[in-house]
C-alpha cells in the first residue's frame, strides 16, 4: 500500500525536533523505528502532514546507570535492549517482553521510546512500563518533565505527550534478581508474531518462601495498558494456593474489547489463567 | 563433451536449480519489470459489498499532476465478461462479469474505476480524488437465506441467487440403503473461506508494439497459455498478436489459475494509451480482489451396519460462489464431488451441489480445490461413526477401505482407481506415530482429570490429480482440455532444451524435467535447460494446477525424449553402418551389440544431424522431438495422517504435539522436492484448522483484510513434521507418478480437527467450527459444561 503525500524532516538534535513539532501543531507526526507508524501511513489510517523522523538524532540510543534506575534512551532498539547487560541484570523484566515483540526484522528497528509513545495496549512493552513503575522523559518548548508510566497512557494510541513534545529516555528502577525479584512475561498470542490476545507482565519480590510484593501488568485488557491491582493486593503474602486465588480477580476493573473470535468474557478468563502462571513462574514457583 | 556417469537422476534429491535466483529474488518478478514511458495503473474499489452506483466522476482525479487517464465502468463496454470457463449445468446461471463495475457493486473490493499516471503514488493519491455516489442495496452473505424466495438479489436480472443445482446419484438409491442402515448419521460442517496467500503478490505489465499492434502481456500467472486464448477472446486483440509471458511467478495455490479484470484492463488500457502499463497489487488490495477459497456448508448423511460397515453416503452441498462466476468457479466444489466416497466402499452415494450468489469476493481454485473440503466432511463424519459404533476409527476406516488387492478399483462415484496401497501406508504411519502408547497415555489423562488433553486424529485420504483427461473434461462440461505438451530441441553441441507448457511458479519443475529428460536422454543433468513460461518460446501448453504439472507434463516430457532416442537410433544405426536392431542405447551411448567400441553418443548424433552431411536417406534433418500428451485418468495419491494433539482447556489453545504422514505418491523424481510440497501442503491444511478464515462483518466488509488480522502461520506455529512414504506406482503413466501438489492440504485439516475433537469428546464437545482458535475451543468447553455450576476451566491438579 501505499501512504498519503507527507513531508518529510530529519532534525540534527532534540531541540531542534522540538522546534519542528511546536511549528508544525497536530500536523506532525514522530518517526522513529517506524514499525508502528509506516502501517498506519499504508493503511491510510493516519495522515500527517509532516513526518518527523528522529531517528538519527545523536544521544537517544543506549543504557546507562543513574544510581538505582537504569536510564534508557528512547532510540534503542528491542534487539539492543535484549542484548543490554545492564538490562538483563536490573531490569530483566523488559528484556524477556521485549523478546516477545513479533519478529527479528521487527526488534531490530522496532524502538523502546516508540511502542511506548504509540501506545498500543495491544503492544508488550507498554503494560512492562507499568509493572516496572517506569517514568518516562520528555522535552517540550518549556525544557524537561517527567512522566510516571501510571500517567503516561491515556486512552488508545492516546499517551500525555503533547504535540510539541519528544520522548527522549525512559527511566526504570532496578528490580534485579539479587534483590530478590522476579519476573515473567506470559504473552498468550494466535501466531508467533501476532500481538498479544493477552500478555501478563508480573513482577515479584519474594520473601521467606512467599510473595512480599506483586505489580502485575496487563496487555490488551482495555483501551490502555492496565495494573491488575485487585490481584496485586491479594498477592501480598501469597504462597502458591493464595497465588491461584488471587489471580482469579486478574480482571476485575479492565475493560476488554471483543472481535471476531475473542470474546470480552474469554479475555477476561485468559487475564486470570496467565496471571496464575505469569505470577508463579515469576516467584520461581511454577 | 560430457558423458554420464551412469548414475540414474530420477530419484535423486538433486537441489533445485532455480532456487538461487528465487531465493536471492535476482529474476524477473513482474513487478521488476521497467520499461521506457511505463504507466502505472491505481484501482478505485467498492468499498461496500453491495450499492447502486449513482454517479462515479473521475476528473476531479484527472487534474492531478501526473495523472494521464481516467476511466469508469462505462468506458470498458466495448470488452466481453471476464470468462467462465466450467458452467457445470446447462441451465446454469451465468451473470455478466464486467472488468470494472457499470451500474452496480456486488462485493467489497469490486472495482469502479481506474486511474492512470505516471509513477504509482501519484496513481494511488489520486484514486482519492475520484468520486463516487453509491446507494446501499442489501448484501447477501448467508447462504440458506440467499436461496429463500424473498432474498435479497446478488444479480436482480437473473431472478434467483441460486446459481445451478448440480446432483450426482450413483449405486442404489440412497433412501433404500438408509432403510437398511442400523446408524445413521448426519452432520453440518462449515468449510470457512480463506484466503490465498501467494508470497508474490499478483502484478500485470502489458507493453505494446504500435507499429505491428503485437502486445506482450507479463503476468504472475499459472496460466500463460490459457490466459492467452482468454485475453484475445475478451479484448478482440488477435491471438497470433498476443505473447503472454509467465515469468518468475513467486506462489499460486489456485489464486493465479484465473484470467482477471487487472489483466483484461492492462491490456486494453495499452492498446488505448499506447503506452506500457503495469499494475501490481498490495496484500490488503489482493485480499479483497484475489479470488477466494473453500466457502461451503456441508450437509453430511452416512447409513451404516452396527458393525460400522457405511451402506452409503448423502451429501448436500452449499457452495458459495461469491459475486460473480470466475474461470473455474462453479467447477471448484465439483471437483469433490466425486471424492466424498474416498477410499471407501458403499452401496449407495447422493450428491447434490447448489451454488450460491452472495455479496463476496468471487470464489475459486485453492490448494486442492473441491477436494480438501470433501476429504474433511468424510474424514471428520467417519470419526464420528466410529464412536457412534464404539469402534477405533483406525479399526471402522479398516473395514470399509478398499483392499490393496481389489484394484483397479471403481469407486460408488464412477472412478477407476488405479493403484493404491493403504493397509501399507497406515501401518507405517501407525508404527511411526507410536498409536497404541498414545492412546494408553490418552485413557490416563482422561481418567486423571488432566486440565491439558490429548487427541488423536487420522485421516485417511486419497484424491484425483493429474488433471485431467480431456474426454472426462468434456463429461463435466469444462471448456478446455486436459492434455500437455513438451518438446525436446537436441541443440548442435549436444546441449538440450526441453520445453514444457507447463507453468511453474514454485514447484521446481526446472529441476524435474531435467532429471526426466538426463535419464532418458543420457546426457548430464547439467546438460539441460527447461523453457517454459513463454507463449512465444513454449507455445503450446495447458498450464500448472491441480497437481497435474508432473503427471502430465513431465509424462509428456519422458515420451519426447522417447521419441528423440528412436530418431537419434536412426542417424546412429546409419552412422555406424549397423541395423537399427543391433544397436544399443546405455547412458547416452549407441553402441553395436557385441562390439562396443563401435559407439556414437546421442550429442554427436546430435551435432551430426546439425551438419546433416551424412543422414539416412529421406529422414529430416533433426531428432527434435514433441509430444502432447492427454492422459488415460486421474492420479490418486493416498495416505495416513495422523495428529496428536495437546489442548490446554484453561485456555482452550491447541498444540501439535507430534503429525505423522505416510503419503504413497508413486515413484518419486525429486525427494527433496516431494518433502517440500508435504511440508507447505500441511503448512496450508493445518492452516484451515487452526488459523485461517475470512471473517465478513453484517455489511459484508472483509473484518479480516491485512496479515495482521488474518493469520497465516510461520514456522514458529507448526510443529517437526515425521513424513515417510510408501511407493505404488501409479499404472497410468510410463513414470509411475502421482500429483503431490495437494495432497498434503487435502489430509491434513481433518487429521487436526478430529484430533482436537477426540481429546475434547470427554468433556461433552462433539464439534469444534474450523479454524480451532484457542477462543472457539474455549466458548466450546464453556457450553458444553455449561450444566456445571460455576465452571471456568479445569482447575490444574
Amino acid at each position: 500500500m501505499i501512504p498519503p503525500a507527507f513531508e518529510y524532516t530529519r532534525p540534527r538534535s532534540v531541540e531542534d525536533a522540538v522546534r519542528t513539532l511546536a511549528d508544525a501543531g497536530e500536523d506532525a507526526k514522530v518517526l522513529a523505528g517506524g514499525q508502528s507508524l509506516l502501517p498506519l501511513l499504508r493503511m491510510r489510517l493516519a495522515f500527517p502532514e509532516l513526518v518527523v523522523d528522529v531517528g538519527r538524532i545523536p544521544g537517544l540510543r543506549g543504557v546507562r546507570e543513574e544510581g538505582e534506575a537504569l536510564v534508557i534512551g528512547a532510540l534503542t532498539t528491542h534487539h539492543d535492549v535484549i542484548a543490554d547487560p545492564l538490562v538483563r541484570r536490573h531490569a530483566g523484566l523488559l528484556a524477556a517482553a521485549a523478546a516477545t515483540v513479533a519478529d527479528p526484522a521487527i526488534r531490530h528497528r522496532g524502538t523502546l521510546g516508540g511502542s511506548l509513545a504509540h501506545a498500543d495496549p495491544g503492544g508488550d512493552l507498554p503494560a512492562v512500563a507499568l509493572a516496572l513503575d517506569a517514568e518516562l522523559v520528555a522535552v517540550g518548548p518549556e525544557g524537561q518533565r517527567v512522566v510516571p508510566a501510571g500517567e503516561f497512557f491515556v486512552d488508545f494510541l492516546q499517551t500525555a505527550l503533547r504535540p510539541d513534545e519528544l520522548l527522549v529516555e525512559v527511566r526504570v528502577p532496578k528490580t534485579g534478581e539479587s534483590d530478590g525479584w522476579g519476573f515473567h512475561y506470559e504473552k498468550f498470542s494466535r501466531v508467533a508474531q501476532a500481538w498479544a490476545m493477552v500478555g501478563v507482565a508480573a513482577l515479584v519480590r519474594r520473601e521467606d518462601g512467599h510473595i512480599a510484593e506483586a505489580r502485575i501488568g496487563l496487555t490488551n485488557m482495555g483501551s490502555t495498558p492496565l495494573r491488575a491491582s485487585a490481584a496485586e493486593e491479594a498477592l501480598a503474602g501469597a504462597d502458591p494456593d493464595g497465588v491461584a486465588r488471587a489471580a482469579q480477580s486478574a480482571a476485575e476493573g479492565t475493560r476488554p474489547a471483543a472481535e471476531p473470535g475473542v470474546s470480552a468474557e474469554y479475555r477476561a478468563q485468559l487475564a486470570r489463567v496467565l496471571t496464575r502462571r505469569s505470577v508463579l513462574a515469576a516467584a520461581g514457583m511454577g | 563433451m560430457s558423458e554420464r556417469t551412469g548414475e540414474r537422476e530420477v530419484g535423486r534429491s538433486r537441489p533445485r536449480k532455480e532456487d538461487a535466483r528465487l531465493v536471492t529474488g535476482q529474476t524477473t518478478w513482474t513487478d521488476n519489470i521497467g520499461v521506457t514511458g511505463l504507466l502505472h495503473l491505481a484501482i478505485l474499489r467498492s468499498p461496500m459489498a453491495h450499492a447502486r452506483i449513482e454517479r462515479v466522476d473521475v476528473t476531479p482525479a484527472l487534474e492531478r499532476p501526473g495523472v494521464v487517464a481516467a476511466f469508469t465502468g462505462r468506458d470498458f463496454a466495448e470488452l466481453a465478461s471476464l470468462p467462465c470457463a466450467w458452467p457445470v449445468t446447462e441451465d446454469i446461471v451465468l451473470p455478466g462479469h464486467p472488468a470494472v463495475a457499470v451500474d452496480e457493486v456486488r462485493y467489497a473490493g469490486d472495482p469502479v474505476a481506474v486511474v492512470v499516471a505516471r509513477d504509482r503514488y501519484t496513481a494511488a493519491d489520486a484514486l482519492e480524488a475520484v468520486e463516487v455516489d453509491y446507494e446501499p442495496l442489501p448484501p447477501v452473505l448467508d447462504l440458506e437465506a440467499a436461496l429463500a424466495n424473498d432474498a435479497s438479489l446478488v444479480h436482480a436480472d437473473k431472478g434467483t441467487n441460486r446459481c445451478f443445482v448440480w446432483p450426482l446419484a450413483t449405486g442404489e438409491r440412497y433412501e433404500t440403503v438408509r432403510e437398511r442402515a442400523d446408524v445413521v448419521l448426519r452432520r453440518r460442517y462449515h468449510q470457512q473461506r480463506l484466503i490465498p496467500n501467494a508470497m508474490e503478490p499478483r502484478s500485470v505489465v502489458v507493453t505494446p508494439l504500435a507499429t505491428s499492434g503485437e502486445y506482450t502481456v507479463y503476468s504472475a500467472t499459472q496460466i500463460p497459455h490459457v490466459l492467452r486464448v482468454m485475453l484475445a477472446m475478451v479484448t478482440g486483440v488477435p491471438e497470433h498478436k498476443l505473447r503472454v509471458v509467465a515469468p518468475d511467478v513467486g506462489g499460486g495455490f489456485g489464486s493465479k489459475l484465473q484470467v482477471y479484470g487487472e489483466e483484461v484492463i492492462a491490456l486494453d488500457l495499452a492498446r488505448r494509451l499506447g503506452r506500457p502499463v503495469k499494475w501490481t497489487e498490495s496484500r490488503s488490495e489482493g485480499y479483497l480482489a484475489t479470488h477466494h477459497g473453500r466457502g461451503q456448508i456441508q450437509d453430511i448423511e452416512v447409513a451404516a451396519t452396527r458393525e460400522g460397515r457405511l451402506l452409503g453416503l448423502k451429501v448436500d452441498l452449499l457452495a458459495d460462489m461469491g459475486a460473480y462466476l470466475m474461470l473455474v468457479t462453479p467447477g471448484i466444489p465439483i471437483l469433490g464431488a466425486f471424492m466424498y466416497p474416498a477410499i471407501y466402499k458403499m452401496d449407495a452415494y447422493d450428491f447434490t451441489c447448489t451454488g450460491v450468489f452472495t455479496t463476496r469476493t468471487p470464489t475459486d481454485a485453492y490448494r486442492g480445490a473441491g477436494r480438501p473440503e470433501a476429504t474433511y466432511a468424510i474424514e471428520r463424519i467417519m470419526d464420528e461413526l466410529a464412536v457412534e459404533v464404539g469402534l477405533d476409527p483406525v479399526e471402522l476406516r479398516r473395514r470399509n477401505w478398499i483392499g490393496h488387492e481389489e484394484f483397479p478399483y471403481t469407486s460408488i462415484s464412477g472412478l477407476t482407481y488405479d493403484s493404491g496401497n493403504y493397509e501399507a501406508a497406515t501401518d507405517k504411519a501407525l508404527a511411526l506415530f507410536g498409536y497404541d502408547e498414545l492412546r494408553a497415555e490418552q485413557a490416563k489423562r482422561n481418567e486423571s482429570g488432566d486440565s491439558v488433553r490429548l487427541g488423536i486424529g487420522v485421516s485417511t485420504y486419497t484424491e484425483m490429480c493429474g488433471l485431467a483427461p480431456s474426454r472426462v473434461l468434456r463429461d463435466l462440461r469444462y471448456a478446455a482440455g486436459g492434455w500437455e505438451a513438451a518438446s525436446i530441441r537436441m541443440l548442435p553441441t549436444g546441449k538440450v532444451e526441453v520445453v514444457t507448457g507447463t507453468s511453474p511458479h514454485g514447484q521446481g519443475h526446472e529441476t524435474c524435467w531435467s532429471q526426466i529428460a538426463a535419464d532418458v536422454l543420457g546426457v548430464p543433468f547439467e546438460d539441460v535447460e527447461v523453457v517454459h513460461g513463454d507463449t512465444r518460446s513454449a507455445p503450446q501448453g495447458m498450464d500448472t494446477y491441480g497437481s497435474r504439472s508432473l503427471v502430465v507434463g513431465g509424462a509428456a516430457v519422458h515420451h519426447a525424449a522417447e521419441k528423440v532416442v528412436d530418431k537419434a537410433r536412426k542417424v546412429a544405426a546409419h552412422l555406424l553402418e549397423a541395423d537399427e536392431r543391433d544397436l544399443e542405447f546405455t547412458d547416452g551411448v549407441f553402441s553395436v551389440k557385441g562390439s562396443p567400441e563401435e559407439r556414437r553418443t546421442i550429442q554427436e548424433v546430435a551435432f551430426e544431424t546439425f551438419s546433416s552431411h551424412d543422414l539416412p536417406d529421406g529422414m529430416e534433418p533433426t531428432i527434435n522431438a514433441e509430444h502432447l500428451l492427454d492422459p488415460e485418468n486421474f492420479s490418486y495419491p493416498h495416505g495416513t495422517h495422523l495428529c496428536a494433539v495437546e489442548i490446554d482447556t484453561e485456555t482452550g489453545r491447541t498444540s501439535i504435539r507430534s503429525y505423522v504422514c505416510v503419503d504413497d505418491v508413486g515413484k518419486v523424481i525429486n525427494p527433496v522436492i516431494v518433502e517440500g510440497q508435504v511440508h507447505g501442503g500441511l503448512a496450508q491444511g493445518i492452516a484451515q484448522a487452526l488459523y485461517e478464515e475470512a471473517v465478513y462483518d453484517d455489511e459484508g466488509n472483509l473484518v479480516s483484510g491485512t496479515m495482521a488480522d488474518y493469520l497465516v502461520p510461520g514456522a514458529p506455529d507448526l510443529p517437526e513434521f515425521t513424513t515417510d512414504r510408501t511407493e505404488t506406482p501409479a499404472t497410468s503413466n510410463p513414470l509411475g507418478v502421482k500429483g503431490v501438489g495437494e495432497a498434503g492440504t487435502i489430509a491434513s485439516t481433518p487429521a487436526v480437527v478430529n484430533a482436537i475433537v477426540d481429546a475434547l469428546r470427554p468433556l461433552g464437545v462433539h464439534d469444534v467450527r474450523m479454524p480451532c482458535s484457542p477462543g472457539r475451543v474455549w466458548e466450546a468447553l464453556r457450553s458444553a459444561q455449561s450444566d456445571r455450576s460455576g465452571w471456568e476451566g479445569a482447575e490444574r491438579s
